[in-house]
């Protein structure tokens, strides 16, 4: 939509009469140079090659001249974060499938360890070294409720009906 | 290279990954020589900050040593020896032409409403951090500093972070001569915000936590009163009642998503995942600042919604400032607070850890073991 807003104010009496702009609540974090009212003008930096998946929000019109390569969207996770980024960052359909996608990733990651023949160790994962060096008493609780909600599971699952 | 591997809540360990390279004609690898893990690394590390990919290495606070660089990088060259601010920043969008370089809009595709930050997901960018022998820096002649001669690089690791967002709370509290200050949080930001806090005249600086042996450091660090507010009947009433019943003249917010204190935000924001993190901290905030004052946010919470007393804010007249750190801005005085010894950054760190036991380093941090206030991780080649 065109800007409508006149550039000349001479006709509103005491307009920007107040303008300092110390005044703006943002100084001394920002200085003023009212660039972005010209919208999205500046000589872009170079462009990184885009030769992975990027997926970019919908709130902006491109993907950003550099980005990160860490883990391009993948598998089922991968999927559910395509939707994701369909709709913008206002929207819950933006984030908690990617929150989804997260958790789905959790157990891609276990199956791709094993794929690999690797068996993931979750106690070094966990950082249980540390709660035995430091924690013991907690750790010990915990391993006891551990072993105890397991007991009581396979008790439960195993159960013969009267 | 060894690099920490994300592999879902609370679960990371160390890892072979290749070693990173130049994507771009302003990039620059840095073998990394310290990296933090820092309180926001924990909102990650607890699955709560959407399109954390398993596979990520994490670590935004990091220095190092330049090895390679791309084409076009002019203020670098190999060897150099460089703080590494957290934020990834182009130089020349409007934004970071304004000193906003934690905002900048060439460096996150994924999400407008954050710049790119080394190792903090996809929402951040994508990029991988620190906590890795090397990482890829883009943009080298923006944002990466030269470490002055004789700086101890315990003091110049905390200059990627800790120290510019302590003081950046600080600052915009608008804090005037004789002000309180309450800051809640007594982490390293906190604790940084309560002595930077002095520097702007601050009359008195009060932190409120429930962590004891990080309050008695605040007091001694920072000198200034620390109180317990799991011994308070209600930290808003308390801090009425020490400001002769008139609240605060700046209130900082050093927790964020991660904080305890109150039933109903921490089930909804931190075990449920209802709202972007609990805002406990953010409440109190409003609630015991003063009427016309000031609340400074430095605390992470996620992107979708936080229950927040926004009639509060308006009716109260309270202006609300909080940005990531525009470390690029602050760092040539910041360099001069260390050097000149006015901040002592490096006291805050309370564990040096190998970069192999990153999995013990992240529990030990996240549960607040050993009296930990800040670890960091050494890669094999810097030990």
């Amino acid at each position: 939509m065109e800007n409508k807003t006149p550039k000349d104010y001479s006709h509103i009496k005491g307009w920007g009469i107040d303008a300092d702009p110390k005044n703006d609540p943002t100084y001394p974090m920002k200085h003023r140079t009212d660039a972005e009212q010209e919208g999205y003008s500046w000589e872009r930096p170079p462009q990184q090659d885009i030769d992975i998946e990027v997926l970019h929000s919908n709130e902006r019109p491109n993907v950003s001249a550099v980005f990160g390569t860490s883990a391009p969207p993948s598998g089922l996770s991968g999927m559910i974060r395509r939707f994701a980024f369909k709709h913008s960052e206002n929207s819950y359909l933006h984030w908690l499938p990617l929150l989804m996608a997260d958790r789905v990733n959790v157990v891609e990651g276990v199956i791709d360890d094993f794929a690999k023949g690797t068996v993931p160790n979750i106690f070094a994962e966990k950082g249980w070294k540390a709660d035995w060096e430091h924690n013991r008493s907690g750790l010990i609780q915990k391993v006891g409720i551990l072993a105890l909600v397991t007991t009581a599971a396979v008790v439960l699952l195993t159960r013969k009906k009267d | 290279m060894l690099a920490m591997n994300y592999r879902g809540p609370q679960r990371v360990r160390i890892d072979e990954k290749p070693e990173p390279k130049i994507l771009h004609p302003q990039d620059a690898i840095v073998r990394v020589t310290r990296s933090c893990i820092c309180g926001s690394d924990l909102h990650l590390y607890n699955g709560n900050v959407p399109d954390t990919r398993v596979g990520m290495t994490f670590g935004h606070e990091f220095i190092g040593e330049v090895t390679e660089i791309g084409a076009d990088v002019q203020k670098l060259k190999v060897g150099d020896m460089v703080i590494v601010p957290f934020n990834i920043a182009c130089g020349k969008c409007h934004f970071c032409k304004q000193g906003l370089f934690g905002n900048c809009h060439e460096s996150n595709s994924q999400a407008t409403a954050v710049g790119g930050i080394f190792g903090y997901s996809h929402t951040a960018g994508g990029y991988d951090g620190g906590q890795a022998e090397y990482v890829r820096v883009p943009y080298a002649d923006v944002g990466p500093t030269v470490i002055p001669e004789g700086m101890d690089p315990d003091d110049a690791v905390l200059l990627t972070d800790v120290v510019p967002t302590g003081y950046q709370a600080a600052e915009m509290g608008g804090i005037q001569k004789g002000d309180t200050v309450v800051i809640f949080g007594a982490g390293p930001i906190g604790i940084m915000a309560a002595r930077c806090s002095w520097l702007f005249g601050a009359g008195r600086v009060i932190v409120i936590d429930k962590v004891e042996y990080r309050l008695e450091f605040v007091r001694n660090y920072a000198n200034c009163e620390a109180y317990n507010y799991e011994e308070m009947d209600d930290p808003v009433v308390f801090v009425k009642k020490t400001t002769d019943w008139m609240g605060a003249d700046v209130v900082i917010d050093a927790v964020g998503a991660e904080a305890t204190g109150n039933l109903m935000q921490t089930i909804t924001g931190r075990k449920l995942l209802l709202q972007a993190g609990s805002a406990t901290a953010a409440h109190w905030a409003v609630n015991s600042v003063k009427k016309g004052g000031i609340v400074s946010i430095v605390g992470i919470y996620g992107p979708t919604d936080n229950l927040f007393p926004l009639g509060n804010v308006v009716n109260k007249g309270l202006t609300i400032r909080a940005n990531q750190a525009s470390v690029k801005r602050l760092l040539p005085r910041l360099i001069d607070h260390v050097q000149n010894g006015i901040l002592n950054p490096k006291a805050l760190i309370t564990h040096r850890v190998p970069l192999e036991d990153v999995a013990d380093a992240y529990h030990i941090f996240s549960e607040k073991l050993d009296n930990c206030i800040k670890p960091v991780l050494i890669p094999p080649s810097a030990r």
